[in-house]
């Protein structure tokens, strides 16, 4: 696949010792209207899987534990 | 590492056929309220709430509203002034039967949401705190405590049992051989999946076309509107056969520069903030969103006093607090945190200013889908509410009014008429369309073709709008359709991504045409053609309506505006003409 790889710093960022995604909670992939987060099944944390962000914060404020950090992208920064 | 995922799971293998009486495609604000009153109306009905996101947290006011824009409250202005008001600030171009049924149904509407939980801001007395804004009445409404409206949404529309489907996007509308809309083909963000609703009566409410130009910044999601909304709702109408509106009669907005989130001086001028230039002067009377008033934004940006801020740094440190308070809680609350990376305190610095990237989005002008006073659009069964509808300046609460209208004519035109047959060539045409980007291993990623267009676009589209310009312009989008059969989907949200492209490809294009069609300048910047300066009202005084001709091409035809319900005073039109303040010699 003839596909370059651009790496970009993402803005949402998720605390690992807080996220609780490996006890199947799914509320900031659940809220993103753009759908950029995943899960990262292994080590049961989620991340920012596309760099598609609004920073319009629901999955910060929808995050029961505050794993959540949205930055603003640094482009707009 | 999740590349590729098509080549272990291809994408299509499963469709998911549903029948429904009513379908509402799009969870934001009017379609959560199309569903709602289209089942107080009829609870038997089966309402269908198709969501590309989550209903939970889509669409413009995902994270709430600071305020309503255009309150009509009794006591503080009537319907026939707000009409006036709109006609005006619009250029005389609009269809007052529209703007009235708004109107007159808008009080109504802030008492309902009130009872859904909905906060808006009342005085010690317990009345409505309504403040002034706009040139000529008094319609502002703040809502310090607007960050719940979807949650007040999502509570009823589980009471009442609609149906709603999360994270499946529609592509395109079906028709039935006599025309009328049948139902609607989508595909899952997330698995790749179809699926077939089929349908009575369809309400797009889609949203505005918010990612059509480019932010200034370059990035393509810091957009003004929500970036979900990137006018697939427009792209769907205009292929079923439906009419749009003013097309060339852009969205463009006064924002906080590179943050690229709404400035809100107009939520700030109660207070006794104000847009200033550079030395912190006012230059305009009247902050309200208007074509004119963004032509003087424009013009002070660009010459020797510019650039353009909002100014805060004069009132009282507790007035200052206030402002905060509702500025970085609701609708755009990362604005705070903004501020705070560039050392901004409103207690002491201005804030930077600049104008939005272009779109479509009748909320703030009146670019959208050609509807009637109760959300009907020229295609049988299909309505359309919401910023993505013709009526002019209707903001949130008319997207919640203009919704429930189309809620309600959805229900009553159900009554009238069977499920209508569908063209399956047509489905199958669709699904091939959607998977064609899943079956290639070569070819342009989604993000760099929407990137050209949308910076094609801003060469080429945005406002002062030059004929010739324009005309290379649609040469460009005419090379980049050919692109469209090269682009490649990796995973499912590549996918949905490529089908956006598609739609804002549609999008660049009628804003080409329909611009290219007015030959006059009207509506301030938002259509400012520097080689047709003047104002032409004997030969353009009229819509203009955009359709997908018998032979696929794309083209425009003048549609009168209707005879005024409510007469305008000839000592009035001209007053949005005058927005800028009058500077005494120094």
């Amino acid at each position: 696949m003839p596909f370059a790889n651009f790496a970009t710093s993402v803005p949402v960022t998720v605390d690992a010792g807080k996220c609780i995604a490996g006890k199947g909670c799914t509320a900031c992939v659940d809220s993103c209207p753009l759908d950029v987060l995943a899960i990262d099944n292994e080590k049961g944390v989620a991340y920012m899987r596309y760099n598609e962000c609004w920073y319009c914060t629901p999955c910060k404020v929808d995050c029961p534990t505050g794993a959540v950090d949205v930055a603003i992208p640094y482009l707009l920064r | 590492m999740h590349a590729d995922e098509f080549i272990h799971r291809p994408a299509g293998m499963v469709t998911h056929e549903v029948e429904t009486d009513i379908l509402i495609i799009g969870g934001g604000t009017a379609g959560p309220m199309a569903a709602i009153k289209a089942k107080e109306r009829n609870p038997k009905l089966r309402v269908v709430l198709m969501e590309k996101a989550n209903v939970k947290r889509s669409g413009a006011i995902c994270m709430g509203m600071d305020g309503l824009n255009n309150a009509v409250i009794p006591g503080h202005a009537t319907p026939e002034q707000y009409v006036r008001e709109i006609t005006i600030a619009n250029d005389g171009i609009v269809e007052q039967a529209g703007v009235l049924a708004y109107a007159e149904r808008s009080f109504e509407m802030i008492q309902y949401l009130d009872s859904l939980g909905v906060k808006f801001e009342r005085d010690q007395t317990g009345e409505y705190n309504v403040r002034k804004v706009h040139h000529m009445g008094t319609y502002v409404l703040p809502m310090p405590e607007g960050h719940n409206v979807k949650k007040s949404l999502y509570r009823t529309l589980r009471r009442l049992r609609v149906d709603i489907t999360n994270r499946f996007m529609a592509t395109r509308l079906l028709t039935a051989p006599d025309g009328r809309v049948a139902g609607v083909v989508g595909i899952n963000s997330r698995t790749a999946e179809f699926i077939f609703i089929r349908a009575k009566a369809v309400v797009l409410a889609c949203g505005a076309a918010g990612r059509l130009g480019l932010p200034a910044s370059g990035y393509l999601f810091g957009t003004y509107e929500n970036p979900t909304n990137c006018g697939d709702g427009y792209a769907m109408a205009y292929h079923a056969g439906a009419a749009l509106a003013n097309l060339e009669c852009f969205q463009i907005n006064p924002l906080i520069k590179d943050y690229n989130g709404p400035a809100c001086a107009y939520v700030t001028g109660p207070f006794g903030g104000y847009t200033a230039n550079a030395k912190g002067q006012r230059f305009i009377e009247c902050d309200y969103w208007s074509g004119q008033m963004m032509l003087e934004f424009h013009r002070e940006l660009e010459g020797g006093n510019g650039p353009v801020f909002l100014k805060l740094d004069h009132l009282a440190d507790e007035t200052i607090s206030t402002i905060e308070n509702i500025l970085h809680t609701n609708e755009r609350p990362s604005r705070g945190r903004f501020h705070a990376g560039r050392g901004t305190d409103y207690r002491h610095k201005m804030v930077e200013m600049h104008i939005s990237e272009i779109g479509f989005c009748a909320g703030h002008s009146a670019s959208g889908v050609w509807v009637d006073d109760r959300a009907r659009t020229s295609v049988p069964g299909l309505h359309a509410a919401g910023d993505m509808a013709s009526v002019p300046h209707n903001y949130m609460l008319g997207a919640f009014v203009c919704g429930a209208y189309a809620g309600e004519s959805a229900a009553d035109y159900c009554a009238q008429v069977d499920l209508p047959p569908y063209d399956k060539d047509a489905l199958l045409a669709e699904q091939a369309r959607v998977l064609a980007p899943t079956q290639r291993d070569d070819g342009f990623t989604p993000h760099e073709v929407e990137y050209k267009i949308r910076r094609m676009v801003n060469d080429y589209l945005q406002p002062p709008k030059v004929t010739r310009k324009m005309e290379i312009g649609r040469e460009r989008f005419a090379e980049i359709r050919e692109d469209l059969s090269a682009l490649v989907a990796r995973d499912p949200h590549e996918l949905m991504r490529a089908m956006e492209v598609h739609s804002i490809l549609d999008c660049a294009e009628m804003a080409a045409t329909a611009s290219l069609f007015r030959t006059e300048s009207r509506w301030g910047l938002y259509h400012h053609r520097v080689d047709y300066l003047a104002t032409d009202d004997e030969n353009w005084f009229c819509h203009s309506l955009l359709e997908k001709q018998a032979d696929r091409s794309m083209a425009c035809r003048k549609q009168p505006v209707t005879p005024y319900i409510i007469d305008i005073p000839q000592a009035e039109r001209g007053s949005y003409q005058s927005l800028r303040v009058a500077v005494a010699a120094e």
